[in-house]
């Protein structure tokens, strides 16, 4: 079907894919961006919470014309038990900037407002497209892709695989293992709407403020999971996730995970009254720095979700996407400036550039937190969640015991539940994973 | 099944989709008993894709399927499931994502 040559093919329109396109087609490269959905973004599901400075080194003026929903001003973290939840909030008017710093997105809009953007940028993009095989030479370097169209054979120097968690390509082309079922999260939302005003009101905010809520719990019923509720102009993200590992092990229903969620007497006036309309699910890359694969090789880069590029502890993804796809496109750019081949030696640039970004150190920095927390997830995610809304209740509730028997009772609980020993190791893991 | 007052069915009834009919994009290979993983998908799918039959075998209609990948995680490795991405253009189709 395409007869030419590309400098590039980029492989799926996310945050990452976009990211590299751009960047490599406003260096003048030749680029072809495929994707599989009906329109870019029709595949995507995110949170989703889009961090301003990361999109700024690709387009600064983006707040011209792209769709955001809400900056944020506020963020609550929550620890719930099946009544209640503990909560740290930081809302500062700080945020109210000319530049705000966090905003929320609804990824359909966004990726069709970037891809506008790629291809103005000078990019072809072909969506309907699913990319079935890489094509390789005799050498085993990668040459192109094949698609599901006719004659669907297409060459370029690089492949940029930006083809999100699952990344059937570079997986059955063994150039990375397939995630592991303790490695991703499975994440169920919902997007409820509700009148901008009454988003306002219930969450105080001014218009075009926002306010986020992420939450752990008995919530994901013992499992690893987060809850998340994100407001947007006139809706409300409600979500989870929760490993996959501990779905299969415990045959929870993430629909029904849902729902308790949705019930829960510290959610359900939030979303009173508001119409469901969209119901999504997607996996999110959970095993941090010692989850990573090989990045590149003769001829390929792998980018974004693909790449397991999300940092859990501080719920980032997308501007990771956005940053590898970005410096992958810049190391390729550089390559091909210095009329070099796009061999694995060559494209290691990729690697070492993201070394040196925040994308790898934080990750290296958290590189045992998912260990920690998944092994020991009813702990995490059951026990000292109950335990601490115990003892707010126990400090709150004034009924005519004497205080010192209140955190003496508070003490024991917290020794009954994990021994002296166990809460010890646990402050000294955590510490230790934190660092 | 009833969740809480509501129907699985209710929630994907609100996607859009574009289902290829007669290509399946995910079958499940013909099986006597199916393993741990797989007897878990007819829990754990988010869109209860899987189902037990009567004769105790695991079975999929995709149509509902969003296409998040649970399944080809737990069970693509062991043959059980064969997993590939919608043709271009069809499948689920997130209006916000």
């Amino acid at each position: 079907m395409i007869k030419e040559k590309f400098d590039a093919i980029v492989v799926g329109a996310g945050m990452s894919g976009n990211a590299a396109a751009y960047t490599m087609a406003s260096q003048g490269l030749n680029v072809l961006q495929l994707e599989r959905g009906e329109y870019p973004g029709s595949k995507n599901v995110q949170g989703a919470i889009m961090y301003a400075n990361m999109l700024e080194k690709i387009i600064p003026d983006f707040r011209d014309d792209a769709p955001l929903e809400r900056h944020l001003v506020e963020q609550r973290l929550w620890v719930m038990d099946d009544t209640s939840h503990t909560g740290i909030h930081y809302r500062s008017d700080d945020f109210n900037e000319a530049k705000p710093n966090r905003y929320t997105i609804i990824r359909a809009q966004f990726d069709k407002w970037f891809s506008r953007k790629v291809r103005e940028a000078g990019a072809t993009v072909l969506c309907e497209t699913t990319v079935t095989e890489l094509v390789r030479d005799g050498k085993d370097k990668v040459v192109g892709v094949r698609t599901d169209r006719a004659g669907g054979e297409i060459f370029a120097d690089v492949v940029v695989l930006a083809e999100g968690v699952c990344g059937l390509l570079g997986t059955r082309a063994r150039l990375r293992q397939m995630p592991r079922p303790k490695s991703v999260a499975l994440a169920v939302k919902e997007m409820h709407f509700l009148p901008e005003e009454v988003i306002e009101q219930r969450f105080a905010l001014k218009a075009g403020e926002g306010c986020v809520i992420e939450a752990v719990g008995t919530i994901s019923r013992s499992m690893a999971g987060l809850g998340f509720l994100y407001t947007n102009k006139e809706s409300i993200s409600l979500g989870i996730g929760c490993l996959v590992s501990d779905f299969a092990s415990t045959m929870e229903s993430p629909y029904v995970v849902l729902e308790t969620l949705k019930n829960h007497p510290s959610i359900r006036p939030l979303i009173a009254g508001s119409e469901m309309k969209e119901y999504a699910a997607h996996l999110i890359p959970e095993g941090g720095y010692k989850a990573i694969p090989q990045l590149f090789g003769d001829g390929w880069v792998v980018v974004g979700d693909a790449a397991q590029l999300n940092n859990a502890v501080h719920r980032e993804g997308s501007n990771l996407a956005m940053t590898s796809g970005r410096i992958a496109a810049e190391a390729i750019v550089q390559v091909k400036s210095r009329k070099r081949p796009m061999t694995k030696q060559n494209l290691a640039l990729y690697k070492t550039m993201l070394d040196k970004s925040f994308v790898i150190k934080d990750l290296k920095k958290y590189k045992d937190m998912p260990a920690l927390l998944h092994t020991n997830s009813r702990n995490f995610f059951t026990t000292y969640p109950q335990l601490m809304s115990q003892a707010a209740q126990t400090f709150m509730r004034v009924d005519g015991t004497p205080k010192i028997d209140k955190e003496k009772a508070t003490t024991t609980a917290f020794i009954k539940a994990r021994s002296r020993w166990g809460l010890l190791s646990d402050v000294v893991r955590l510490a230790f994973a934190w660092r | 099944m009833t969740i809480a007052g509501s129907r699985i069915e209710e929630k994907l009834y609100q996607n859009r989709y574009l289902v290829d009919s007669g290509r399946p994009h995910i079958k499940v290979r013909p099986h006597q008993k199916p393993s741990a993983n797989l007897l878990a998908l007819t829990r754990v799918c988010p869109a209860q894709c899987y189902e037990l039959t009567d004769e105790g075998q695991v079975e999929i209609t995709a149509d509902g399927c969003m296409e998040c990948g649970t399944c080809r995680i737990l069970c693509e490795a062991s043959g059980e499931i064969e997993w590939n991405y919608p043709r271009g253009g069809f499948g689920v189709l997130f209006k916000f994502g």
